[in-house]
C-alpha cells in the first residue's frame, strides 16, 4: 500500500468536491480530489465533460453549468484522480482508497466529504423486479450514455427530480406512458407556509413552473394522489399498480421509474461516528455540521447534499465556503480575509436554499412508501421484508444494529445503502418512538469493496 | 407480539416486577442462562440495554471450540468439552422451543501454524491436555497431510492440529434462538434498561433502573463488561475488561470450506469471517487498518484464493475478558441467591450456561469444574496473562 | 435472455462512430465505446442482471450509481462486479452472475486451477 502525506483530501467530484478542491487549491493548499467515476461531475453533472453538445442541449441550463465547475477544475493544481474508490476515511484523517487494482493511503491534515446524495429507497411490492429503476438511474443513463426508455415510460412518485427527468424526456421525444404523482391536496396545503419565501426564489419556482407546464401542455396522463403503489411481475416488471381516490389503475409497463426524493449519502460520516441529526423535514439523517462544515470530528467537514439536501448550486458554495474554513485553519488565509469572501458566499447560498422548505413540505415522501407493508422487500441484499422486521421488534430488536444480527439486515453489499433509512423508520413506528433515537445503522469500513488480496497488501 | 412480552409491558406499567430469577444482561450469556432458567421452569426476568450497547454477543466468530483450551487448567477444558458435547441436544432444544435452526456443525477444526515452533507449541499443549484428561483425540498434520484434508490450502502453511470435538455455528441465529426460546419458555424480556442499582441480602435482590424496579429471591450478573460494578453490590468479584477482536466478513462464496479453522471460516451462508486479533485498547471498538491488513494477509496466507474474494464489512467488538482468560462462576457468599456468570466463549459455553449453569441457579449442586473459577483467585497479588 | 432493449439511444444523439463487441453470457453484442456495462447491457436488450444468492430472484440495475449493488454481474472471470461502475473494453467476457461467487477466479487468459476435492 503506497502511503503519502497531502493537505487535504476531498473526497467525490461533484458540485461540492470540484468547487471546495479548486477554491482549496487557489489559496495555495495541496489537494487530492478522489473520485469513484472515470470522469467528473457527481451525479448532478455526470459526465458533463464527456456529453455531446446536443446532450447537454437536451438536459438544460442547470446541468450544462456544471461544464465551469469541471473546466475550473482542470485548470487548477488540484491532483484529480478519477475511478479512486475510498473505501476508509479515518478520524485522524488518513484517507484510504482502491485504484487501478491497488490500495493507496493519503496521510491529510483535513478532508472535505463531498459524496453527495443517493436517492431516497422506494420500497412498494415488486420494487426488486427488473426494470424497476430510479428516475435518478434513468437521468445517468442519459447523461452518461445518451439513453432513454424504447417504450413509454411510466414516472412515479414526487419532488424535482421526476418532473426534471419527464421534461428531459420530453425534448428528447421519449414517450411518456404517465406520471403517476404521489402528491396530494393536503401537500400543497403543508407547503403554503413556505411561499413566501418560495417566491423570494422565484427564478426557482418559475423555473418549476414551467417545467410542470410543459409536462401538461404534453398531454401525459397525470395521476395525482396516488397511493398503493405496486409493481406487478413475476421475473420482471410488467406494469404499476395503483390507486386514485379509492379507484384501481394499472398501467402496463415494462420499465418504471420510482422517485421521491433525494438523501444524503451518509456512509463516511457515519462510519467516522459523527453525530447525525434527524430532519424532520426531509426525512433523513444528515451530518451536524458548523457554519465552515465541519462534523464534530476535528478536520473532517462535509459540503454538497452529502450534508443536506440543497441541490448543486448550493453545494457548490458549500464546497467553496468548506475550502474557505479549511484554509484558514491550516493557515493558508487569515480569518480576515477569510470572512468577507465567505459572506459573499452565504448570501448567495441563503438565496439558493430558500426554495428548500417549499419543496421539502409540498414533496415530502408519503409514509406508506417508506414505512411499507409486511409484505414488502426492504433489505433488498439480504431479503428482509418489513414483515421481518416487524417481527425482530416484538421480539426486543430496538434498532437498527439489532436488526442486524436478528436477521442479517442491513448485513449485505450495499451496506445499509438501500435499507437504512427505511429500517430505521419501520423500527420507530413499531416501538412508537422517533427516529432520532432509533439511529441509524453502525457503518463501518470498508466503504467500498475491496478484496482481501488488496488489504492483504498482495 | 409474544405473550410474555406483552404480560411484561402490563407490569412495566405498574413500577414493580417480580420474578423467581433476574438475570441482568440480555447477550449470549444471559440468554443462555436465562433459557435453562425458563427450562426449569423458574419465572425468569431478563433485563436488556439499548440498540447501542457494545454487545459482546455481536461480534462473534461462532466456534464452538474445544481443542487447546485449558491446556494450562484442565478443568476448563472438562467444563469446555462438557459443552460442546451438549451442544447438539441443546441446538436441537433450541429449533424446538424458537424454530430456528442455528446450523449448528461439528466436523472438527483446524488450527493452522505458520512454523515449526507453532507446531511443537501445539504439539505440547495438546499432549498436556490428552494426558490430563485421557480421552482426547487430536492429529498433528504435516503440510501434506493438511494438503489431502484442506486442498485449497496455502504453501506456507507449515501443518496444523486437529480435533474431531470442535464446530461452528450461527452466532446471530444463535442469539435470536435465545431470545425467542426462552420467550417462548416464559421468560419475560425487557430491553432499553439501563441498571443503575442492585440492592439485595441473602434470597431478596431489587434491581432499579429508572423509575422501574425489579425484584425476585435471585440475581444473575450476565452483563459482561457491566458484571464489575454490579457484582460489587452484592459480595462478588468480577474483574472483567474489555480485550478487542477485529473481523474482516466477505462476500458469499459457494460452499468450499465445511471444517472451521481457528482464523478462517465459511458460514452457513456461504460468507468467509477471518479473525482476529487480541487487544487492550479500553472500550474502543472501531476497527484499525494495521490489523485488518494482519489478519487478510493471514486469510490469504491460509487459502490463498480467497485473494480474490471481496471483503464486504469489517468490525471490532470487545471480549468480556478476565485477568487471566478463563471464566468466572460464582454465587455470592455474603449474598446467597446472587450469582456472577461471565465469559468470553459464550457460543462455546452456551450449551452449559443453559443446562448446567441454570440448575445450580435455582439451588441445585455446583458443577464439579466450577470451583475453579470463583472471583476471588483474583485477589492476590500474582500477575495474570490471559494469553493462551 | 434477451429481450426487446428497454432502452436505446435518444434520437438527437450522434451515434457515437466507435463501437466495442464484448460478449454476454457467451453471445457477441456491439456497444458503444464509453459507455458503462450496464448502460451497454441495458442498450442490448439484457433484462436480468443476476440471479440472488438468497432466493435467486432476477435482479437488475436500480440506481446506476454503485449505491444498490444489484448490477452485479462476472467480468473476464472475476465475479460480482457493479456494472454500472466499469468501462466497456473490447473482448470483454461479461456472465451473469448466478448466486454466490465461486471461490476460484479463473481469469480469460490463465489456465483453471486444478483442485482435488
Amino acid at each position: 500500500m503506497s502511503h503519502s502525506a497531502v493537505d487535504v483530501v476531498v473526497v467525490g467530484a461533484g458540485a461540492a468536491g470540484m468547487a471546495g478542491a479548486v477554491a482549496l487549491a487557489g489559496l495555495g493548499l495541496q489537494v487530492v480530489l478522489l473520485d469513484e467515476q472515470g470522469s467528473p461531475g457527481g451525479q448532478i453533472y455526470r459526465g458533463i465533460t464527456l456529453a455531446p453538445l446536443s446532450r447537454r442541449d437536451l438536459l438544460g441550463p442547470d446541468y450544462a453549468h456544471g461544464n465551469v465547475l469541471a473546466q475550473a477544475l482542470a485548470s487548477s493544481s488540484v491532483r484529480y484522480e478519477k475511478g479512486a474508490a475510498v473505501w476508509q476515511v479515518t478520524r485522524d484523517h488518513q484517507v484510504s482508497y482502491l485504484r487501478d487494482g491497488r490500495l493507496h493511503t493519503l496521510q491529510a491534515k483535513a478532508v472535505l466529504l463531498a459524496t453527495g446524495a443517493m436517492e431516497r429507497p422506494f420500497p412498494i411490492p415488486g420494487w426488486t423486479l427488473p426494470g424497476v429503476m430510479s428516475a435518478g438511474a434513468a437521468q445517468i443513463l442519459l447523461k452518461s450514455a445518451g439513453l432513454a426508455p424504447s417504450e413509454p415510460v411510466v414516472l412515479a412518485g414526487c419532488g424535482p427530480l421526476l418532473y426534471l427527468l419527464g421534461w428531459q424526456y420530453l425534448r428528447a421525444g421519449v414517450p411518456i406512458k404517465a406520471l403517476v404523482d404521489t402528491t396530494r391536496p393536503e401537500d400543497y396545503w403543508r407547503a403554503r407556509r413556505h411561499l413566501f419565501a418560495a417566491l423570494r426564489a422565484w427564478p426557482y419556482l418559475r423555473k418549476g413552473l414551467e417545467l410542470m407546464r410543459s409536462l401538461r401542455s404534453a398531454h401525459i396522463p397525470h395521476y395525482t394522489a396516488a397511493e398503493q403503489l405496486a409493481v406487478e411481475g413475476d421475473e420482471a416488471a410488467t406494469a404499476l399498480t395503483f390507486t386514485v381516490a379509492g379507484k384501481a389503475q394499472r398501467i402496463e409497463s415494462r420499465c418504471v421509474l420510482l422517485h421521491q426524493g433525494v438523501v444524503p449519502n451518509i456512509q463516511f460520516s457515519q462510519s467516522l461516528r459523527a453525530r447525525h441529526y434527524w430532519d424532520a423535514d426531509q426525512l433523513c439523517f444528515s451530518p451536524v455540521v458548523d457554519a465552515w462544515g465541519e462534523l464534530d470530528v476535528p478536520g473532517v467537514f462535509a459540503a454538497g447534499d452529502g450534508a443536506g439536501i440543497g441541490g448543486a448550486q448550493a453545494a457548490a458554495l458549500q464546497g467553496e465556503l468548506a475550502g474557505l474554513g479549511i484554509a484558514q485553519r491550516l493557515g493558508a488565509i487569515e480569518a480576515g480575509q477569510r470572512d468577507p469572501r465567505a459572506a459573499t458566499l452565504r448570501e448567495r447560498l441563503a438565496l439558493n436554499l430558500r426554495i428548500r422548505p417549499f419543496l421539502d413540505a409540498l414533496y415530502q415522501p408519503r409514509e406508506e412508501n417508506r414505512i411499507p407493508a409486511d409484505n414488502v422487500m426492504v433489505c433488498r441484499c439480504e431479503e428482509v421484508t418489513a414483515g421481518d422486521l416487524r417481527k425482530f421488534v416484538a421480539l426486543g430488536c430496538a434498532g437498527p444494529n439489532q436488526a442486524k444480527s436478528f436477521g442479517r439486515c442491513g448485513m449485505g453489499p450495499c451496506q445499509g445503502r438501500m435499507c437504512g433509512l427505511t429500517v430505521t423508520e419501520v423500527i420507530a413506528k413499531a416501538r412508537g418512538v422517533t427516529a432520532e433515537e432509533v439511529g441509524y445503522y453502525r457503518i463501518r469500513p470498508p466503504i467500498k469493496p475491496i478484496t482481501l488480496g488488496e488489504l492483504a497488501g498482495d | 407480539m409474544s405473550q410474555s412480552t406483552q404480560h411484561a409491558l402490563q407490569q412495566r406499567e405498574q413500577g414493580v416486577i417480580e420474578s423467581d430469577v433476574i438475570v441482568i444482561g440480555g447477550g449470549l450469556v444471559g440468554t443462555a442462562v436465562g433459557y435453562g432458567l425458563a427450562r426449569e421452569g423458574a419465572d425468569t426476568v431478563v433485563l436488556d440495554q439499548g440498540d447501542d450497547a457494545f454487545r459482546a454477543s455481536r461480534g462473534n466468530f461462532g466456534l464452538v471450540w474445544v481443542q487447546g483450551k485449558g491446556h494450562d487448567l484442565p478443568d476448563y477444558s472438562r467444563w469446555t468439552r462438557s459443552s460442546a458435547t451438549r451442544w447438539p441436544g441443546f441446538a436441537e432444544a433450541l429449533m424446538a422451543d424458537s424454530g430456528v435452526d442455528v446450523q449448528l456443525r461439528q466436523p472438527g477444526g483446524f488450527h493452522m501454524c505458520f512454523s515449526d515452533e507453532e507446531m511443537l507449541e501445539r504439539q505440547s499443549r495438546l499432549q498436556t491436555l490428552q494426558d490430563a484428561l485421557g480421552d482426547y483425540p487430536f492429529q498433528m498434520l504435516d503440510a501434506a497431510d493438511l494438503k489431502a484434508r484442506l486442498p485449497l490450502i496455502g504453501p506456507t502453511v507449515v501443518g496444523a492440529s486437529y480435533t474431531p470435538q470442535d464446530g461452528h455455528v450461527n452466532p446471530l441465529k444463535l442469539l435470536r434462538a435465545l431470545h425467542t426460546s426462552a420467550q417462548n419458555k416464559g421468560a419475560r424480556f425487557y430491553n432499553g434498561v439501563q441498571v443503575d442499582r442492585l440492592d439485595g441480602s441473602a434470597g431478596e435482590f431489587c434491581v432499579t433502573a429508572g423509575s422501574q424496579r425489579f425484584v425476585a429471591p435471585r440475581v444473575v450478573l450476565a452483563a459482561g463488561l457491566g458484571n464489575p460494578g454490579l457484582a460489587r453490590q452484592v459480595g462478588l468479584y468480577a474483574p472483567v475488561a474489555p480485550n478487542r477482536g477485529q473481523v474482516l466478513v466477505s462476500e458469499r462464496v459457494r460452499p468450499f470450506l465445511d471444517h472451521p479453522t481457528i482464523n478462517v471460516r465459511q458460514t452457513d451462508e456461504g460468507t468467509v469471517q477471518l479473525g482476529d486479533s487480541m487487544e487492550e485498547v479500553g472500550f474502543d471498538d472501531n476497527t484499525s487498518t494495521h490489523v485488518l491488513e494482519a489478519i487478510a494477509r493471514r486469510g490469504v496466507a491460509t487459502f490463498p484464493l480467497l485473494r480474490d474474494v471481496r471483503l464486504i464489512r469489517a468490525w471490532a467488538a470487545l471480549r468480556v475478558m478476565s485477568p487471566d482468560g478463563f471464566p468466572i462462576y460464582q454465587q455470592s457468599a455474603t449474598h446467597p441467591g446472587a450469582f456472577v456468570v461471565t465469559c468470553h466463549s459464550g457460543v462455546t459455553l452456551a450449551a452449559a450456561h443453559a443446562l448446567r449453569i441454570a440448575p445450580w441457579v435455582m439451588g441445585g449442586a455446583m458443577p464439579d469444574e466450577l470451583g475453579v473459577f470463583a472471583g476471588e483467585r483474583f485477589l492476590t497479588d500474582k500477575v495474570f496473562s490471559h494469553a493462551h | 435472455m434477451r429481450t426487446d432493449p428497454l432502452f436505446q439511444p435518444v434520437m438527437s444523439e450522434v451515434r457515437s462512430t466507435r463501437t466495442v463487441t464484448l460478449s454476454f453470457n457467451d453471445q457477441a453484442l456491439e456497444v458503444p465505446a464509453g459507455i458503462s456495462v450496464a448502460a451497454a447491457l441495458l442498450m442490448s436488450g439484457i433484462h436480468r442482471f443476476r440471479a440472488t444468492p438468497v432466493s435467486e430472484s432476477p435482479r437488475a440495475p436500480y440506481c446506476m450509481m454503485g449505491v444498490c449493488f444489484e448490477c452485479l454481474v462476472e467480468i473476464d472471470g472475476a465475479p460480482n462486479r457493479q456494472s454500472c461502475l466499469i468501462e466497456v473494453a473490447d473482448g470483454m467476457r461479461i456472465r451473469s452472475q448466478e448466486g454466490a461467487r465461486d471461490l476460484i477466479f479463473q481469469p480469460v487468459s490463465v489456465q483453471a486451477v486444478e483442485v482435488q476435492s
